[in-house]
């Protein structure tokens, strides 16, 4: 690839444009919230004396703490749950023949096609009848059903590429059909189950409309909806730097996620299972 | 230990293809049997059946004294070698081959031990804690077999295991394969295209086309008498060579020569048409001819020489193989002989004007060159005679 000069420069050029497309913003609010708040609309990204007082503010609010302990849980229940049923809808759905398998495949396609918008309102009002309002059960049940579409795709993709041979060597080596899912197909799925709970992961995390609509208060606000209802010190103070400082913080932990499960999604975990 | 036996077995699948048809076959206790056959015979399928892979539409199939149509793999207490292995990748060579004896529930000493003395057969020893992805063909290839021996199951099943390997590893492993049987002396059946290794490892070699049993017997009885023209094109190596042939009392008219026939092969053919003539398909091997030159008056007496014109010769150190051409006026009708010649590629049979290739086996001595007009000798005892009706031997 880049084996002459000439295409070194434009890679590094062309690289350097997108990291620097892709990270301004990002840069833009961490700067933001380590600024005092007289100097906020200083219009520069570094303005000498950086200050942690907006994290301590945060860090000291119910609220932030509250909605950051619901984010956590809510995502993290949303992502076992999906990947879980992902994982053996996606087994079925690569390994078995069976009537109605296309139906469940555009059923799923279906279901990813609905704009979350045109259904909150509804839920909401469902929510509010049946006494899931404002839980974690509330927020949990849309996650899964708006991310069980990718991830049994990503995941059926994944389980395909497994070599059929290695389950009916398990089976005649004495494993139960479910034994050789566990013990040999899942192991080997697990980049991309990795990958697949990445991706529910993140959705769960960032969603905001659910999270607005469908909650009321430090039960099961999230972060993204809380960060809205952030209040300044006083009446007449912007929470920018507050905003800014929550935001990095929900952050940390996607970056965190990505940076762990990147070591487990390892390229090639089944090199030498079969040959060629 | 246990004797498999199939009785009646059929495999149909939905859309109405019979990959294996009313099959039955029994396999001794402890002996090595060999299903063989061109690709698409249904041997694999027959030993899938017998894994548990594959379900079983017709007939009864006993592992033992038990019939197991109905059990899982895993009830079965059979170990399988898969043709691509299918080791598996996350776990070490340890690991993969005491696998089978963890999910059994065997205490961790006794998996060690067992998986070790499999290792030190095998010789694989120093490679027990590597993964899969780290080892050579022949090594995985080992580490497929160590995992069907440390189980000690009443019944191997290999599906060609060996035609992954590139050729010196496989005659190396054929080998290995062949000790490995003898001395665990448990019930094998072995699938395989290849019939030298059919030849060499079977105590007896069923083989199969279109998923049909075609025969069943030991190699030297399918080589030497081959119930009908697919097995007799198909075991032997080079092929045998088939042209038409006309039987007029004692003599039988091959396309290069006139030849007589012993009385033993006579009577067996029975009588001919009303003329006492016949038509049929004679089938020679290429060691059934050789050069007439190297031969003694004695020799000679039992059978014919012809001059043919040397198209190729193939010089193997210990023997040389004479290519030449003969054509025959007469064709011969015979759906077998076609089917065979797609099946199998064993050489096409002259007929109807066209030339057909003969290869004939000679010894190293022989002095014929690329051109040559040579005195090619038949050995008259050993030519086979095939109904063309419907490829069936007259002579075995």
């Amino acid at each position: 690839m880049a084996d002459t000069a000439r295409q070194r420069v434009l890679w590094g050029i062309g690289i350097l444009v997108v990291v620097f497309y892709a990270l301004i913003p990002v840069v833009w609010i961490a700067s933001l919230s380590v600024k005092p708040s007289d100097k906020l609309s200083d219009g520069k990204f570094f303005s000498g004396s950086p200050t942690f007082e907006n994290y301590e503010t945060i860090f000291k609010d119910d609220t932030f703490i509250a909605a950051l302990v619901n984010s956590i849980g809510i995502a993290l229940i949303a992502t076992l749950i999906s990947i879980g049923l992902a994982a053996m809808a996606a087994y079925a759905l690569s390994r078995l023949d069976f009537a109605g398998k296309t139906v469940i495949l555009s059923g799923a396609l279906a279901v990813a096609m609905f704009p979350p918008i045109s259904i909150v309102g509804s839920l909401f009002d469902m929510w509010r009848s049946i006494g899931l309002y404002d839980t974690w059960a509330g927020l949990i049940i849309p996650y899964m059903t708006f991310t069980l579409p990718l991830a049994i795709y990503t995941l059926s993709a994944f389980f395909r590429e497994i070599p059929w041979e290695l389950e009916q060597a398990a089976q005649v080596d004495g494993a139960t059909p479910f034994q050789a899912f566990r013990k040999v197909i899942v192991p080997l799925a697990a980049p991309g189950v990795f990958t697949a709970a990445i991706l529910v992961f993140i959705f769960a995390w960032n969603d905001f409309i659910f999270a607005n609509t469908l909650t009321s208060t430090d039960n099961a606000r999230t972060v993204p909806a809380a960060l809205a209802f952030f209040t300044g010190g006083s009446q007449f103070e912007q929470p920018i730097g507050a905003i800014s400082a929550a935001a990095v913080v929900v952050t940390i932990p996607i970056i965190v996620m990505v940076l762990v499960f990147q070591r487990r999604i390892v390229a090639g975990l089944t090199a030498g299972a079969v040959k060629g | 230990m246990a004797k498999i036996t199939f009785d009646g077995i059929t495999k149909r699948y939905p859309d109405g293809y019979e990959a294996v048809k009313d099959m039955s076959l029994e396999v001794q206790d402890g002996e090595f049997m060999i299903l063989v056959g061109p690709s698409g015979c249904g041997k694999s399928t027959a030993l899938r059946m017998v894994a548990g892979l594959e379900d079983i539409s017709e007939g009864e199939l006993t592992i033992g004294d038990e019939v197991v149509n109905q059990k899982a793999p895993r009830d079965r207490d059979i170990a399988m070698v898969f043709q691509n292995y299918a080791l598996y990748p996350h776990m070490t060579v340890r690991d993969n081959m005491g696998f089978a004896l963890k999910l059994h529930g065997t205490d961790k000493a006794e998996i060690n031990k067992r998986v070790e003395d499999a290792a030190k057969i095998l010789d694989l020893t120093e490679h027990l804690d590597r993964k899969p992805a780290n080892l050579s063909g022949g090594q995985r290839q080992r580490v497929a077999m160590g995992r069907a021996i440390v189980r000690d199951p009443s019944a191997y099943l290999m599906d060609e295991p060996l035609s992954n390997l590139d050729a010196k590893l496989r005659v190396q492993m054929r080998t290995e394969v062949s000790r490995i049987q003898n001395r665990t002396d448990t019930t094998t059946i072995y699938v395989t295209h290849d019939q030298t290794e059919a030849m060499t490892l079977g105590d007896r070699v069923a083989v199969m086309r279109a998923g049909v049993l075609q025969q069943v017997d030991t190699p030297m009885e399918l080589y030497n008498r081959p119930k009908n023209l697919f097995v007799a094109g198909f075991i032997g190596s080079p092929a045998m060579n088939f042209m038409p042939a006309t039987v007029e009392g004692d003599t039988v008219k091959l396309p290069m020569v006139d030849v007589r026939l012993p009385d033993e092969l006579r009577q067996r053919i029975g009588t001919g048409g009303e003329d006492g003539s016949r038509e049929l398909i004679a089938g020679i091997r290429p060691e059934n001819f050789d050069d007439a030159a190297l031969l003694g008056e004695d020799t000679l007496r039992r059978g014919a020489s012809f001059k043919a014109k040397i198209d190729l010769i193939e010089s193997m150190g210990s023997e040389i193989y004479a290519h030449f051409s003969v054509s025959s006026d007469k064709s011969i009708e015979s759906d077998e002989l076609r089917e065979l010649a797609e099946d199998s590629g064993a050489g096409e049979v002259p007929g109807g004007g066209q030339e057909g290739d003969i290869v004939a086996r000679l010894s190293a001595e022989s002095q014929v060159k690329k051109g040559d007009e040579a005195d090619i000798f038949i050995d008259a005892s050993h030519i086979q005679l095939f109904d063309p009706s419907d490829g069936s031997s007259l002579t075995a």
